[in-house]
């Protein structure tokens, strides 16, 4: 009988052993002396996901395309967190260890809120390419490629209200997660001086985020035109499916969280039709620039990108622009280079996916304009 | 108006805490341990019927067979290699047993399936039922989710009060020494109750996910506290207690999101259950039981 037990723990040790093999997969590229080492920290595995790969896929093409023009070269080094605060500090750490010197991501908002105060101390450039949270950019070693949630928040606000989209607005969101409750707070506020009205304002936790019965019904008592949705897309999804179920039909705008409402495994797009969201990316634009990308990427990996990917994208230009304006050299180490990116990131202008004429702020806020797009037949349409 | 309608969300998500809790309350009444991985059998139910429907398009009732099928099987492999060799250990071995399972089952279906959501579609093909021109919506999810576990409950009832076996695992439950000198097989009764509370996690795993259509590899966990926390209100062991703890747990649940706070619904939830066991310990419909010391 205790055979047959130790038999089983050791199986189960076996198949923790596995499982923890498979979700730390991490893509090195050939990395030797004279270049200089990215390390990036995301969600490969778990409920976001799809924003750790975007931007794993899109910093490795820009990375590829620096570094087909000779010159400067770049190795990227991705590492998982599972949007978990925990393993993200421990991806920082291995990450130190393997000696990179800047710092794209984290990714996802609330691990980046406890790997920016460790990259102050330790001074290592970080430029993340959508964490969003003001907190993040405290510190001047700390740069973002997104926007920050209040300027989102007030963003959604005025894109609403400028584009006459509706004047009678309830929201749900997600009050345990930092980046939600961010862009709430800043929406109602700039939404008030808009003159928009906000008829129900409610919350769920990340413990209670299956039945949201209630928080539509609120809605959809409320008589509001519109539902600003600032959380993430698994959410959503469910939030729209109770909404079609109580035969509630207003109109729901979201912010960059939104981003991968599409890729849901078996859920039913026709109901995501017209859903709007604000992103400062449309994979459907004309210009070259995200022409050339999409088709790129499109061959590469075989999917459309979405924000997260062409943030990073963006986030690996201003890295290698920086650089050249700054002078850094792959042999210097990663304090020496914090301190010539920190100041050259104030003074280069960068012309990119999510933004034309892109430029950083001391604060390490970026500087551009917001785009909407809006879901039609299941692709992503500008709305200007 | 207003009221009449959070009180049908209230059932609804009652129904489906009540549907978790039986499976829960079978268990413990039998073989008197909390089994904790309840919650991610419900989980693999639910998968496998999401991969038999979206991935290999067999019709969903095909699909929910072969996964109560599956389910079972599962129950009683977990009973034979995790519980069995722990029957003679003290209670808290075969918690933190349990508690194991769960998570190894969590991790196996990362591993399998991955860790992205997947959205379920809903087996029940009932129209939403509208009364007074539309303003009330029941759902056929609803429907069918009270009627299941409503049916269930009866038939468990029956099944333990009126049949031979049924009997047979009443006297376990009472007296597991007693009941084997009498020539009960005790560890066919007891992979029995497993293999029927397994089976009904199945069934109430393709329910939850179609009233909650999202599918994660945690997505039986907070449902199953929920619902342990249902059959401890109700009274654990007892079957009607499940029920009724389920049902009404999913009330206080939503009303007190509706009038109260959406973000402290947990709080008055388990506020409410605290309240209960200091003046009723064994809960609503619990046998008092005299333990000997």
């Amino acid at each position: 009988m205790k055979k047959a037990l130790s038999m089983v723990l050791a199986a189960a040790m076996a198949f923790g052993c596995v499982a923890c093999g498979s979700t730390g997969n991490s893509k090195e590229s050939t990395a030797n002396s004279n270049t200089i080492k990215i390390g990036s920290i995301g969600p490969l595995t778990g409920g976001a996901a799809i924003y750790g790969n975007a931007v794993k896929n899109g910093a490795q093409l820009a990375v590829d395309e620096i570094n087909a023009k000779g010159g400067l070269q770049f190795s990227l080094r991705v590492e998982d967190d599972e949007n978990d605060v925990e393993k993200s500090i421990n991806a920082y750490n291995s990450l130190k260890d393997w000696g990179m010197q800047v710092l794209l991501g984290t990714v996802t908002t609330q691990p980046c809120l406890a790997v920016a105060p460790e990259t102050a101390q330790d001074n290592i450039f970080l430029l993340t390419p959508s964490a969003s949270a003001p907190e993040i950019v405290a510190e001047d070693n700390a740069f973002q490629v997104c926007f920050t949630d209040p300027n989102l928040g007030t963003a959604a606000a005025e894109y609403i209200a400028d584009h006459n989209l509706a004047t009678k607005i309830a929201i749900i969101y997600d009050s345990s997660e930092a980046y939600s409750s961010g862009v709430h707070d800043n929406f109602k506020q700039a939404a008030a001086e808009k003159g928009l009205e906000v008829l129900a304002d409610e919350a769920f936790t990340s413990d209670n985020k299956t039945d949201f019965s209630v928080q539509v019904q609120k809605a959809k008592n409320s008589g509001a035109e519109l539902v600003f949705l600032p959380i993430y897309y698994n959410e959503a999804n469910l939030i729209i499916q109770e909404m079609n179920k109580q035969g509630y039909d207003a109109a729901i705008f979201g912010c960059d969280g939104l981003d991968g409402l599409l890729t849901i495994k078996g859920a039913d797009t026709s109901l995501f039709e017209d859903v709007m969201l604000l992103t400062p990316f449309a994979a459907d634009s004309s210009d070259e620039l995200t022409q050339n990308f999409v088709a790129k990427y499109k061959e590469t990996y075989g999917d459309t990108p979405n924000q997260f990917a062409a943030d990073a994208y963006d986030g690996v230009y201003a890295i290698w622009t920086a650089c050249e304006q700054a002078g850094v050299t792959a042999d210097m180490d990663a304090s020496d280079v914090c301190d010539k990116l920190k100041e050259a990131m104030t003074q280069i202008t960068l012309n990119g996916l999510t933004g034309e004429g892109m430029k950083w702020e001391a604060s390490g806020e970026v500087n551009k304009t917001p785009k909407a797009v809006k879901i039609v037949n299941g692709a992503y349409v500008s709305m200007e | 108006m207003e009221f009449l309608s959070y009180l049908i969300n209230g059932i609804s998500l009652g129904s489906v805490y009540a549907i978790i809790a039986l499976g829960y309350t079978m268990v413990y009444g039998i073989a008197k341990m909390l089994n904790f991985a309840h919650g991610d059998v419900i989980m693999v139910g639910s998968y496998l019927v999401f991969i038999g429907i979206n991935q290999m398009g067999i019709p969903p009732l095909v699909a929910i067979i072969i996964s109560m099928v599956a389910c079972t099987l599962l129950g009683i492999i977990i009973e034979r290699f995790a519980y069995k060799p722990l029957r003679g250990a003290s209670s808290l071995a075969v918690l933190i047993t349990a508690i194991g399972v769960s998570y190894l089952l969590q991790n196996l279906a990362l591993l399998f399936w991955g860790s992205d959501p997947k959205s379920f579609t809903s087996v029940v093909t009932i129209p939403p039922l509208k009364l007074a021109n539309g303003q009330l919506v029941i759902s056929g999810e609803t429907i069918v989710t009270i009627v299941t576990s409503t049916v269930i409950m009866i038939g468990l009832m029956l099944f333990v009060n009126r049949t031979k076996v049924g009997n047979a695992m009443l006297a376990v439950s009472e007296d597991k020494g007693a009941a084997q000198l009498m020539g009960i097989n005790v560890n066919y009764t007891i992979a029995l109750t497993f293999a029927i509370g397994s089976a009904l996690a199945a069934v109430a795993g393709v329910l939850l996910c179609s009233a909650y259509p999202t599918l994660q590899p945690t997505t039986g966990a907070m449902p199953g506290i929920k619902a342990f926390t249902a059959a401890v209100f109700g009274g654990i062991g007892s079957i009607p207690g499940a029920m009724l703890g389920g049902v009404l747990l999913g009330i206080i649940e939503i009303l007190s999101k509706a009038y109260i706070s959406t973000q402290l619904a947990d709080a008055i939830v388990f506020a409410v259950l605290i309240v209960v066991l200091l003046v009723r310990p064994t809960g609503l419909l619990g046998k008092k039981i005299n333990e000997k010391v």
